[in-house]
């Protein structure tokens, strides 16, 4: 490179930079620092009154899933903790594979329509992905509630004599996030698929496939990085989800999230509820890494 | 024998499956408008069709305020983090790849990696310091908070467009003896524009719709129109909240639909 | 006739020199390098390329794709910098001056027209950047949009236009501010075969009217040749050759310029005082050629005639392949050495050129129309 070429290259990242510089002034004061202070906080013990003492100490961490018996400091397993722990892991997978199950089918049909109906369709399930999550959660409040929509209906049929107490469960929990994260779920299957060459199809039928080979043998591993995306983008809010356990779950079938609010309200243990939100950070950021992971290696093969 | 016509496309059960997502997707949404319209004071028995709530929604001061404080941030968040992510679209988009561009990456996407909760939290203790400190109260920190959440969905839609841009345009304008800012001006600009709206309104629908962060953020008297909503899930429940849920589903819907207009016709 | 070892530029200026010597040159790029990337994974686009383009000529820069010629005229224009050498315009270094600052307009090859202005505003962009006064820019773009036949169109959106529309659009343009030379970067390639033939016309034309310095990128050997006053042309980064289009035709200095430009016959042959002696041991009769050992002979296709194969001085000849083209029959011939020939005959009114498949023939060349070039 000659110097004034140097000279160029070098304005253009100086320019690159400069242009940055605003947002991650923002990013850095509102986002990402902010994190650092949580992780100094972890190490810390809780104060009497919320907050936290400024000395030194595990316990935050220690507290994420032992707790100290009172009578002879010994640590034991905390129930209440594995319990939530295992809640939003099993619920989180469950709806991912919920969304999944009645996903693929949605993502296929819309991207098999002919390409004018297609964007209506595709329109369709962008909407609920852009209205308030709380109104959607709260839709489904309407829905399963004891004197909802589901129950009142099946009085009438006469199916079941009394309302089925749904609403403060488990189930609820897992209907709502499955509901609220479902377009989630759609949106990458449908940009796999629609990328999907239909002529594949054909090639397969005519070398004696069958429907269920077809699917099994063609379809499914060549959307596999869809597959991958949406159950990322639907196992990763799910496992950090707050507003939906907290609106259908009633403040007793707590996830993650629930229990971190509680460390910072009622808990009165700041430290205990940064060291589980460092911990939730960590898995979802392992989730994502997994997730780059197979879509780099995908472009590698792929293109 | 009745013949059916063999299509490649099709899956067995996928339609009726798909039929019965997109009901099952809108089913509650129209209960829950539907009930909106109800003359009865429950949220469960249909009492006939009024706009009473709408009215009672209208006239509680409580849920004006929330949606004037709403409205407040959500427009400060847009122009905020679009402004920035603007800027940031033209830094990283269109030049040689140059170092520490990965890092402006990863760091205008953290919001979109970042649990919420986690995000709600470390700002709760962040905004805790500083009030502490400082004596400071005020919205602002709301604004703030949103408006760096907002960045990475305002930088999308821009940078896409940016992308999507041809780079002759801009040499062809150099050519034409065109200044930079000239350029700029006369050509970037009103190319980008359908994208810098699209990012202000996507900026805009996401500030309007949090809930978590600003529950944490927020001080006492300070509710959006979701924390107020959230608030008041906990209390018996009226239509009233219905009409609210209403009201902003009809605008997210407006907004939408605006925006993949824009979006759409990239030329 | 002897063709010395002397680098085509220089050739060109020794041997075909019409203009003094008095008048500058519109464009002059000296010793120009454009590498891309570093160290060992640079690539030189250019590789110290000399060129003179005059005052009022339709120049022409020649080759296939990657060989550097968009990248000479991207230096030209100012888009890119050379990693060394000099850029005259005019005379006047201008090697560094930002593209905004040089009296210089190119055509581009996806047109770039700004999707966001009509038609009017697009052909009066140029002039209103310079600050010209608003009576000005409109007279221009009128005149401009008369010039190429679009006045019509002033204030259509430029994508209503159909592709030959908005090549003209992007030609008024680039000619609106009336630059000292105008750059055209393979702006036909997008076009259908009819509507380039009209718009290679209408480019003469235009260049007529104006006279105003073009320099046209093309890989495309026809449209260089019909519309040309020179051809330069271009491989590998490298100016193999500059001269008028009957020169580059008839005498190419080399076997890339031979083959690029139309269809020809390469032969192996030793070169003895005044002849050449084919692999086969048929003479051909080359006058003047006045040097020996292996040398590599070229004929062009059409100048190669069949003669019964009894004619004294005829080279034998096999018929191996014939194939009818319609306005013309292709022989495809095989020497008693094994080496191949290809006949270009015009076909007969039958379109039977009399000959079958292991015919013998003899064959003969126009005289003159051998050819000795470098490998």
């Amino acid at each position: 490179m000659s110097a004034a070429e140097k000279a160029q290259a070098a304005q253009s990242t100086r320019n690159g930079w400069l242009l940055s510089t605003p947002a991650l002034v923002i990013l850095t004061l509102f986002a990402v620092g902010p994190l650092m202070i949580v992780a100094v906080y972890s190490f810390l013990a809780p104060g009497q009154y919320g907050n936290v003492e400024w000395q030194f100490s595990l316990d935050g961490w220690r507290g994420i899933l032992w707790t100290k018996d009172i009578f002879d400091d010994t640590y034991g397993l905390a129930d209440a903790n594995v319990t939530i722990f295992w809640r939003s892991i099993r619920l989180s997978v469950l709806t991912t594979l919920l969304t999944f199950a009645v996903g693929f089918p949605t993502a296929w049909f819309i991207a098999t329509r002919p390409a004018k109906s297609r964007a209506l369709w595709l329109f369709l399930i962008t909407i609920p992905f852009w209205t308030n999550l709380l109104i959607r959660t709260y839709a489904i409040n309407e829905v399963i509630r004891n004197e909802g929509l589901l129950n009142t209906l099946l009085l009438k049929l006469g199916v079941i004599s009394a309302p089925i107490q749904l609403l403060y469960t488990d189930t609820a929990v897992f209907i709502g996030m499955a509901y609220v994260y479902l377009p989630l779920m759609v949106l990458p299957l449908f940009a796999a698929i629609d990328r999907f060459d239909m002529k594949l199809l054909e090639a397969a039928y005519d070398l004696y496939a069958s429907r269920m080979q077809v699917l099994r043998r063609v379809i499914l591993p060549i959307v596999k990085p869809g597959i991958i995306a949406g159950s990322i983008l639907v196992f990763v809010p799910s496992l950090g989800a707050y507003v939906t356990p907290r609106v259908l779950g009633g403040g007793k079938q707590m996830m993650i999230g629930n229990f971190i609010d509680l460390q910072f309200g009622q808990g009165r243990n700041w430290p205990l509820g940064a060291a589980l939100s460092l911990t939730l950070l960590v898995i979802v950021t392992a989730a994502l890494l997994i997730y780059v992971k197979y879509a780099n290696r995908d472009t590698a093969h792929g293109h | 024998m009745a013949t059916k016509t063999f299509s490649v496309a099709k899956l067995p059960g996928f339609t009726t499956t798909a039929v019965l997502v997109f009901i099952a997707l809108y089913l509650p949404i129209f209960t829950l408008v539907a009930y909106s319209f109800n003359a009865s004071q429950s949220v469960a028995v249909w009492g006939g069709f009024s706009l009473d709530w709408y009215a009672k929604a209208w006239n509680n001061d409580q849920v004006k305020d929330a949606t004037m404080r709403s409205l407040i941030i959500a427009v400060s968040a847009a122009v905020m983090s679009t402004a920035v992510a603007t800027m940031a679209a033209l830094g990283t988009t269109r030049r040689k790849a140059f170092k520490g561009q990965t890092f402006i990456y990863v760091m205008i996407n953290q919001p979109l990696m970042v649990p919420e909760i986690v995000t709600a939290v470390s700002l709760l203790i962040f905004f805790g310091m500083i009030k502490q400190a400082t004596g400071i109260q005020g919205i602002g920190y709301v604004i703030f908070a949103h408006a760096a959440f907002c960045i990475p969905f305002a930088y999308l839609p821009i940078r896409a467009r940016l992308e999507g841009m041809d780079l002759t345009l801009e040499t062809a304008a150099a050519d034409l003896y065109a200044s930079p800012w000239q350029i700029f001006r006369h050509v970037t600009l009103p190319l980008l524009l359908p994208g810098v709206i699209a990012g202000a309104m996507l900026a805009f629908v996401i500030s309007l719709d949090d809930v978590v962060i600003t529950e944490f953020v927020k001080s006492g008297g300070q509710d959006t129109l979701p924390t107020y909503m959230l608030g008041q899930m906990r209390r018996q429940l009226t239509p009233e909240i219905n009409a609210i849920s209403s009201m902003l589903l009809a605008l997210t819907v407006v907004l939408l639909t605006a925006f993949f207009l824009l979006t759409r016709k990239n030329d | 006739m002897l063709r010395p070892r002397v680098p085509a530029a220089q050739y060109d200026q020794n041997q075909r020199e019409r203009v003094t010597l008095s008048q500058t040159n519109a464009v002059e790029a000296r010793n120009a390098v454009k590498a891309f990337g570093e160290g060992d994974n640079s690539v030189r686009a250019l590789n110290d390329v000399s060129v003179e383009i005059r005052k009022g000529e339709f120049f022409t820069l020649l080759g296939p794709s990657g060989c550097g010629k968009t990248t000479l005229l991207r230096l030209i224009a100012g888009f890119e910098m050379p990693t060394s050498g000099t850029i005259l315009l005019d005379g006047q270094d201008i090697t560094y001056l930002p593209p905004n600052k040089r009296p210089v307009n190119t055509v581009f090859q996806s047109y770039a027209l700004f999707p966001h202005l009509t038609v009017a505003q697009n052909v009066g962009f140029g002039l209103q950047m310079q600050g010209r006064p608003a009576a000005e820019v409109k007279e221009t773009t009128a005149r401009m949009l008369a010039l190429v036949k679009l006045e019509s169109m002033a204030n259509r959106k430029t994508s209503q236009l159909s592709g030959g529309q908005q090549q003209r659009v992007a030609l008024a343009r680039a000619l609106a501010p009336q630059p000292k030379v105008l750059l055209l970067d393979e702006p036909l390639s997008a076009l259908d075969l009819k509507l380039r033939k009209e718009m290679q016309i209408e480019l003469k034309r235009l260049q007529t009217e104006t006279g105003i310095t073009f320099v046209f990128v093309t890989h495309d050997q026809e449209e260089a040749l019909t519309m040309s006053d020179r051809v330069g042309v271009m491989s590998a980064g490298k100016l193999q050759q500059v001269g008028a289009p009957k020169d580059i035709y008839t005498r190419p200095v080399n076997r890339f310029v031979a083959s690029f430009i139309g269809e020809t016959n390469f032969l192996s042959a030793t070169a003895e005082p005044g002849a050449a002696r084919l692999a086969t041991g048929a003479v051909v009769e080359m006058p003047g050629l006045a040097r020996s050992g292996p040398v590599t002979v070229t004929v062009r296709p059409e100048q190669v005639r069949l003669v019964d194969a009894s004619e004294p001085g005829a080279i034998a000849a096999t018929v191996k392949t014939l194939v009818y083209f319609g306005t013309d029959t292709h022989c495809y011939l095989a020497l008693q050495d094994g080496s191949e020939l290809v006949a270009r005959l015009q076909s007969p009114a039958t379109g039977e050129v009399g000959l079958q498949q292991g015919q013998q023939v003899g064959v003969r060349f126009t005289p003159g129309a051998a050819q000795i070039v470098e490998d």
